[in-house]
């Protein structure tokens, strides 16, 4: 029996269509039944844009058959995270606030997915303005785990993860700030990649935190990543964040293996209250690296401690100014006042929900007069300390090797009432962020439940390369991406 | 709420903060922040026993400065698009409450 279509890689649905053994039309339906079919029980998407996308493969078609490249993603579906804007179509960042909002413009990103010829069929379900580790915080659906419908998808890009997980898309857009593109990535068993800050624009991506905030793809594979990597990365005269390094061909140079690679293990981030299973299956992972050739060594990142509650000041602070945007006055939700103030502040308590709301009040706390220099300038001094034990550890090492998360998907309901501990889920993947570092997640075991566990690689500012090196290296010696929570 | 905090932070703080925020906060809400707002504080006094006397703050990571592009005009008029997501409109204006008596 043959592979149904949306068992492809995103590689190869793309070579096929190049072959025209299949239209991008034909493609684009078996993706949209198969949303149909699946997300009843996953519910990953806010928004299906069927009639645009078929308005999409149709063009690819006639581009193609006038001859025309269809480009390096030509004719293949995918998803769009919904904090990304989309001319015309619906982007709501899973708030109350921008539930009707309809972008007059692409951000670069859906604007460079579109230019090489990738068909949006959806924008997926994330946590409210991406804050939160699970997507419980959307206030528009809830989305499931693929591999167990009580458990979260992880988040913030939950919806992300989950549509390429259960084989809805070939591949997704995320924004990870804290992890928001690796937590979802490991929690639905796929291939998530935040880039280097300055790596990809972030023009037309609603801001949460602007000095961390990144666009990256989640995939099946690492092949795939690093596909729409080359795709969405570059310079962007509208953001001026965008490094204008050149972009490398990622895909080449994928299998020059790791042999003679320094990767270092950080002690603290191998504690205790790490899964058994977790610990177990990362190791494993670094064994597998090791007979293929790399040298191990462990290496200290002795500020880990304190990253959460930097990260947690820093980012907040940085939303409570970027969201003070929505005031009811040209866009959004309003709430129908007598004066001004009145409005801004009944718009804001309907618009936003809880977990936002707490983020506000604390990066308005650590921002205030008295407490500023306490809290937000302490913070960022440690963010330098947290820099400085990276780069201390990438003169020994080409990248390091750490789990993605302390455990496998939690269950639904059981951390939405506790932010502190929800804020712990993110406890692996924020220093990246701080540090401005590429990162990427790969499948690399599974639990006795059979939950998906996710390795990351960390490494040094623009060298996704070497990350998706070694991330193609894994891959080749497992098979652990090949599985497929649904049938 | 099962946190027992002794950082603490006045429920007059909450509303002094909600004021700055622009939020309009039901007492409940307060009341809850307060306790929540609390108890992340305390988890988050660590960071006053590490010492950085002396270490420079990272406001952002990027190294390249930021590059100027050409003062031109390159976006096309999109008022219409625009002003289709307005609350309220007048013709090509955005319609406010009165802010000046």
């Amino acid at each position: 029996m043959s592979v149904p279509p949306y068992q492809w890689s995103l590689r190869e649905a793309a070579a096929r269509i190049r072959r025209r053994e299949i239209s991008a039309v034909e493609l684009t339906r078996t993706a949209l039944a198969r949303i149909q079919a699946v997300e009843p029980a996953i519910g990953a998407f806010l928004t299906c844009c069927e009639a645009d996308a078929l308005a999409a493969a149709e063009s690819i078609d006639r581009r193609m058959a006038a001859g025309e490249d269809p480009g390096s993603l030509g004719g293949v579906p995918v998803a769009v995270k919904d904090n990304i804007c989309t001319a015309g179509v619906r982007t709501t960042a899973a708030s109350r606030m921008l539930e009707s909002f309809v972008p007059a413009f692409d951000a670069t990103v859906t604007a460079k997915l579109r230019h090489a010829g990738a068909v949006i069929v959806g924008k997926t379900n994330c946590d409210e303005f991406a804050m939160g580790s699970s997507t419980e915080n959307s206030a528009l659906g809830q989305t499931r785990n693929p591999w167990d419908s009580s458990r979260v998808p992880g988040g913030s890009s939950g919806g992300s993860g989950a549509a390429v997980a259960a084989r809805e898309v070939y591949a997704a857009l995320g924004t990870d700030t804290g992890g928001s593109i690796r937590l979802p990535a490991a929690f639905c068993g796929v291939v998530g990649l935040k880039p280097t800050y300055g790596r990809v624009s972030r023009f037309g991506v609603i801001a949460y935190a602007s000095s961390l905030d990144q666009v990256g793809p989640l995939t099946r594979d690492v092949t795939d990543a690093a596909m729409v990597l080359e795709a969405i990365a570059g310079h962007d005269p509208a953001d001026s964040t965008a490094s204008p390094r050149p972009v490398p061909a990622y895909q080449d140079g994928l299998d020059a293996g790791v042999r003679g690679m320094r990767l270092g293990l950080p002690r603290e981030y191998f504690v205790q209250g790490m899964h058994p299973e977790v610990d177990r299956a990362v190791r494993a992972a670094v064994g597998e690296l090791e007979r293929l050739g790399a040298s191990i060594e462990e290496v200290s990142l002795p500020h880990t401690d304190y990253a959460i509650a930097t990260y947690y000041l820093i980012a907040t602070a940085e939303a409570s100014s970027n969201l003070a945007r929505y005031d009811g006055v040209r866009y959004g939700l309003r709430v129908p006042s007598a004066n001004l103030g009145e409005m801004y502040e009944r718009s804001r308590a309907a618009g936003f929900g809880t977990e936002v709301k707490r983020r506000i009040m604390l990066g308005t706390y650590a921002l205030s007069a008295g407490y500023y220099d306490a809290y937000y300038l302490k913070a960022q001094q440690v963010r330098t300390l947290i820099r400085r034990d990276f780069a201390q550890a990438f003169e020994r090492c080409d990248a390091l090797l750490t789990p993605v998360a302390p455990t496998p998907a939690f269950r639904l309901g059981e951390r939405i009432d506790d932010p502190l501990t929800m804020y712990l889920s993110d406890i692996l993947t924020i220093s990246v962020n701080l540090a401005g570092l590429p990162a990427l997640a790969v499948p690399c075991g599974m639990d006795s439940d059979g939950l998906p566990i996710g390795l990351q690689v960390i490494g040094r500012p623009f060298d996704e390369a070497t990350l998706l090196r070694i991330g193609y290296a894994h891959e080749l010696a497992s098979d652990w991406h090949r599985r497929s929570p649904l049938p | 709420m099962r946190y027992v905090h002794t950082v603490g932070i006045h429920i007059d703080e909450v509303r002094r903060i909600a004021t700055l925020a622009r939020l309009r906060l039901e007492a409940a809400e307060e009341e809850r922040l307060c306790a929540e707002l609390g108890a992340i504080l305390e988890a988050f006094e660590r960071l006053q026993r590490l010492d950085t006397a002396g270490v420079a703050p990272t406001a952002h990571v990027e190294e390249f400065g930021a590059p100027l592009r050409a003062d031109e005009v390159t976006n096309l008029p999109a008022d219409e698009a625009l002003l289709a997501g307005a609350p309220a409109r007048d013709g090509r204006r955005f319609r406010v409450p009165k802010i000046i008596e």
